[in-house]
């Protein structure tokens, strides 16, 4: 099927979906005017009488709403950007941002009822939330009681857009841009609804077998390192590697990117308690330390390794500290967030620098080695330092006398991590079957930015 | 004879240096009198051993380093007042100072008025 088959196909769906949710969209509004005295039936779960909105709580979540999709466009954008070569700057920004557009339509339409919404099995949820049905101010006491239950979804929205995002990187500066799109689509909704409902869902499997993820180590990072993986598998080598590979472009790009990243992140992990209180503070407090822990480890052991600290090495070791305590931040102290940061330092280290150049894949930016492999380092991490007292509606870990959650830690990441990579493989091998993944070699060589958008990131002259 | 006298040979001087000698070779070329340059920012290497620079888990060989390409076309008569202050802006007596090419210039012409040979040089 020609590039141009597949994308008419895609608009038609679109279209089609939006058309065909319509009217239910229309019925949304008017049943939420009644909803808080009536109390719909059609809003599943919540409570007989209308729970409070809290303003401080509301305002923190929609604030970190924000800091999430910045931590998209343009921190991802800008950290990966700066990483590859100038011929490819364009098509990282591209892919960024489209997958923003796509990924918050395909929310609204029905990922977010797929990952949140009324539980079928413990394994999804039902499409009774499709369009947003049902989900207007009134709180859903589920999963946020004080807050309306939009500012929860749309805080949501800004995960389900940046765990594809984290893809990216494993196939940089080789995959088709409309392929791209159509796996983005897939992946959000096979990979990435179900997982988000195992773990976060009301009803999901991993979140009755006991399994603690604050903001996402393995809905977010496992999640995409390990599609990252399998990109990299699937897609193959870049030509050249590794022989002939050029350095980043522009790293002050990917400083800048990384910083972004550090300030959203105190959305991303301080905004996942859904409250303006001392749960957020732990959580925003934790995800710092670690930061700072891991970027330092770094750049000690490029000292040790490579006789020096480098700019590139030290905001990586940032990123995978920030990605090792995502899971861990609002049950860990913040000594714990000291200890998840070093230990993520080191791991993401080992498996970037050595472990990568043995195996021989080319998981361009380390979307595996930093996301995949710290999102690992972190889930179990938990497991060692999560607290109660710290969090009483999450648990102790082995540092606080209780090994059984280490134990459902470690089942729950083997369970995402096979779920993630087999089920990417799959999607990866089908949408290459139909529209062909990869550029061809000329095209890799020309760059992405013109032969995919015939668009230049830098003028030459003038 | 007049043919022969009014043909003035020139010369194209290709001088690659460091880029921090660009300053002091350009105040040397003004004084005597050589004004018409370009100036491009290039990437090479003599018999001095580049940087190894290092990304994450890729490691550079360490090949081509920065360095600062002046073209001046000129008449024979101005080739060693170039040279001259080419050398002697840019020489700090280290390894990767640069080198000198003077190649043979067939035909020079100032755009704007049609000028050629030794009339268009300066």
């Amino acid at each position: 099927m020609s590039t141009r088959r597949v994308s008419m196909l895609a608009v038609a769906i679109l279209v089609s979906l939006m058309a065909g949710f319509m009217p239910i969209h229309q019925d949304a509004f008017a049943d939420d005017a009644i909803a808080s005295a009536a109390g719909s039936a059609k809003v599943a779960a919540t409570s007989p009488s209308t729970p409070k909105v809290d303003t401080g709580d509301t305002a923190w979540v929609l604030t970190s709403s924000a800091l999430v999709l910045m931590m998209t466009i343009p921190a991802l954008a800008l950290f990966y950007g700066g990483l590859v070569r100038r011929k490819n700057v364009l098509s990282i920004l591209m892919q960024c941002f489209m997958i923003t557009c796509l990924i918050s339509i395909q929310w609204l339409l029905f990922g977010y009822s797929l990952s949140f919404g009324p539980d079928i099995k413990g394994l999804i949820g039902n499409l009774s939330w499709a369009g947003l049905h049902g989900v207007g101010a009134v709180p859903n006491s589920d999963y946020a009681a004080t807050i309306p239950h939009l500012a929860f979804m749309i805080f949501q929205a800004m995960f389900a857009i940046i765990t594809p995002a984290l893809i990216i990187g494993a196939f940089a500066e080789r995959m088709r841009f409309i392929p791209f799109c159509a796996f983005t689509l897939l992946w959000a909704t096979l990979i990435y609804d179900p997982v988000c409902h195992w773990v976060w869902g009301v009803g999901g499997f991993l979140r009755n077998m006991g399994a603690l993820d604050f903001a996402g180590g393995t809905v977010v990072h496992i999640n995409a390192g390990m599609a990252a993986l399998a990109a990299a598998l699937v897609l193959g080598r870049r030509a050249g590697y590794p022989k002939f590979v050029s350095p980043p472009h522009n790293l002050p790009f990917a400083v800048i990117g990384a910083g972004l990243l550090w300030f959203g992140w105190f959305g991303f992990n301080g905004g996942s308690a859904l409250g303006a209180n001392g749960l957020a503070a732990f959580a925003f407090v934790s995800t710092h330390m670690a930061a700072a822990a891991a970027g330092l480890t770094w750049a000690v052991m490029d000292l040790v390794f490579n006789k020096r600290p480098t700019v590139l090495g030290t905001i990586s070791g940032g990123v995978a500290g920030l990605v090792s305590i995502t899971p861990a931040s609002g049950f860990v102290t913040p000594m714990g967030g000291l200890g998840i940061g070093i230990g993520a330092g080191i791991v993401c280290y080992l498996s970037v620098a050595f472990a990568k150049t043995k195996l021989g894949y080319d998981d361009t930016l380390d979307a595996f080695g930093v996301h995949g492999v710290g999102g690992i380092w972190g889930a179990l991490a938990t497991g060692l330092w999560a607290t109660k007292s710290v969090n009483p509606a999450g648990a102790d870990g082995l540092l606080y006398g209780n090994p059984a959650l280490l134990w459902i830690q470690l089942k729950t990441v083997l369970i995402v991590m096979a779920f993630s990579f087999v089920g990417s493989f799959a999607l990866l091998k089908l949408v290459d079957k139909v529209a062909g993944l990869r550029v061809s070699e000329l095209d890799e060589r020309i760059g992405l930015d013109l032969t995919q958008h015939r668009e230049s990131g830098y003028t030459v002259i003038d | 004879m007049a043919d022969n006298e009014r043909k003035v040979t020139m010369k194209y001087v290709i001088a690659v240096i460091q880029p921090d000698r660009l300053d002091a070779v350009m105040s040397l070329l003004e004084q005597k009198e050589i004004h018409l340059v370009t100036v491009t920012s290039v990437m090479g290497r003599g018999r001095q051993k580049g940087i190894a620079e290092v990304y994450r888990s890729h490691k550079e060989a360490g090949n081509l380093l920065r360095k600062v390409k002046l073209e001046i076309a000129v008449n024979d008569d101005f080739v060693q007042p170039t040279t001259d202050a080419i050398i002697e802006g840019a020489r700090t007596g280290k390894v990767g100072d640069g080198k000198i090419f003077v190649l043979d210039l067939k035909e020079c012409i100032r755009v704007r008025t049609g000028e050629t040979g030794g009339e268009a040089i300066g």
